[in-house]
């Protein structure tokens, strides 16, 4: 078939302008953020850690979270299990909680904080479409009711099941999750409640590129009381919240299969290629379509030609 | 005939004998009992019987790990600090800082770059490490209450005591 110069360099120009849509320089960049230089973070060391539930008395005070089912010097909470065998989680009423990992062999226990780590490039953050989570210059993944629909996507993506809803409320359900303090203290420059009141030095609250050289030093100094591994270094891009521990991290609930790659990473180059796709598809298949019917049409004209 | 100065003399020497301590920084024997209450606000103050501790331990650096001028214990340590040197103050709160998280202690840390012992704990982590790694070890009291009762706002903070959260409610996750 014949194109005219005019067509010819009209299509020329629109398919030009569709591939400069496609995967932009930033949005390849997604994943590759290292964190905010002047990010906090906490070191939180297992091998300190003797269930005292101190940081969750001290959360729930500093977050006006409603009054427990049990005291917090209550230990036989360690032994709570649910959904047949789970131990406890963050939820609506604790953005932290403390689960107790008995040992073998006669060992002490070992005691693990959870709590959200406030990741460099947050799974909850990307799965978010209306921007309610916001990674803060000072470290925190903080959350704003104001903007969620309720969605609960970022429930789904968070590859540490951490934020909670509240279903208990009928007419405005917001998530709840640890803020790092953020309203209260983070944003002053202090640490969070939890690090505050640990009397045994748990949580080491700082800057994280400096956390990260610390524990790598408490490694160094003390071999045979730790793993050689931070959790949270390099997991998922980052974590502002980094783990110790004197035990295989598998042992103590820590999901080691994670990856080091953010969330982001799984979607970033296949979205990236959408608005190309778009563009050039319908041009190239409806260019396909009339190359099959050439024919077809070619007939149809001599055909015409023959009749006259 | 004595020079006047021979004749004290044996006075001189007993006054300048008495003062060899005192220029050491120690005019009397380590304390018996010591109150620590310098953090007392969710618990009491600790009354530690220092006493017995004296008695237990085989060397002052057992639990003030160097100031004394007793040799370094942790072997750790002792590979650069072989040298035990004599401070004046002893006392835990002398080095370990109240708040070892404000902006300031944090700011002062990051400036000072030739620092070696940047994780220094503060004055609450130093006294339960150091207190309860030896306790555990050797059979000592390790609950919270058996060295300091809960005040009154400690009670409310762990919502215990008078602070109890009333009737049998059901965990909150379902």
């Amino acid at each position: 078939m014949k194109i005219s110069r005019r067509r010819f360099l009209a299509a020329s120009l629109a398919c030009g302008a569709a591939t400069s849509l496609t995967v932009t320089k930033n949005a390849l960049g997604a994943g590759t953020f290292e964190g905010y230089p002047e990010g906090m973070g906490v070191l939180v060391d297992l091998t300190r850690c003797v269930g005292c539930r101190s940081c969750e008395a001290a959360c729930n005070k500093e977050q006006n979270l409603p009054e427990p089912a049990q005291p917090f010097d209550d230990t036989s909470v360690f032994d709570q299990t649910f959904h047949g065998g789970q131990k406890r989680r963050p939820d609506e009423n604790a953005y932290t909680v403390v689960n107790r990992y008995d040992q073998p062999d006669g060992k002490s226990p070992v005691f693990r904080k959870i709590q959200c780590n406030h990741c460099n490039e947050p799974a909850c953050l990307t799965s978010c479409f209306v921007n309610a989570y916001t990674k803060t210059k000072e470290g925190a993944v903080v959350y704003n009711p104001k903007v969620c629909v309720g969605c609960r996507n970022c429930m789904i993506a968070c590859p540490f099941q951490i934020p909670a809803y509240s279903y208990s409320s009928a007419f405005d359900p917001v998530v709840k999750k640890c803020i790092f303090c953020y309203d209260t203290r983070l944003k002053y420059g202090k640490p969070p409640a939890c690090v505050e009141s640990c009397p045994q030095g748990v949580m080491t609250f700082g800057n994280r590129k400096e956390l990260i050289k610390i524990g790598n030093d408490r490694i160094k100094a003390r071999p045979d009381r730790y793993v050689d591994h931070i959790y949270g270094e390099n997991e998922l891009g980052g974590t502002g919240w980094m783990y110790l521990a004197g035990v295989d991290f598998e042992q103590v609930g820590f999901d080691t299969t994670v990856g080091k790659e953010p969330i982001i990473s799984n979607v970033k180059e296949f979205l990236g290629t959408v608005p190309m796709v778009l563009a050039i598809w319908p041009a190239l298949f409806t260019g396909f379509h009339l190359l099959a019917k050439k024919k077809e049409h070619h007939s149809h004209a001599e055909q015409e030609d023959a009749d006259q | 005939m004595y020079t006047t100065w021979k004749k004290y003399l044996g006075g001189i020497m007993l006054v300048a004998f008495c003062l060899v301590p005192a220029a050491q920084g120690w005019t009397q024997d380590p304390p018996r009992t010591i109150e620590l209450d310098s953090l007392s606000h969710l618990y009491e103050g600790v009354t530690f019987d220092h006493v017995l501790h004296v008695d237990l331990g085989e060397s002052c650096a057992v639990c003030h790990h160097h100031g004394t001028g007793a040799p370094v214990q942790d072997e750790n340590c002792a590979r650069c600090h072989s040298n035990a040197e004599k401070t004046k103050v002893v006392t835990c709160k002398e080095c370990h800082p109240v708040d070892p998280f404000s902006a300031e202690y944090l700011r002062e840390r990051e400036l000072d770059a030739k620092l070696y012992h940047r994780d220094k704990p503060g004055l609450k982590a130093a006294y339960h490490q150091n207190c309860m790694g030896c306790h555990e070890e050797m059979g000592g009291p390790t609950g919270c209450q058996d060295c300091h009762g809960r005040t009154e706002a400690g009670d409310a903070m762990f919502r215990a005591g008078a602070y109890a959260p009333q009737g049998g409610a059901a965990p909150s996750q379902h």
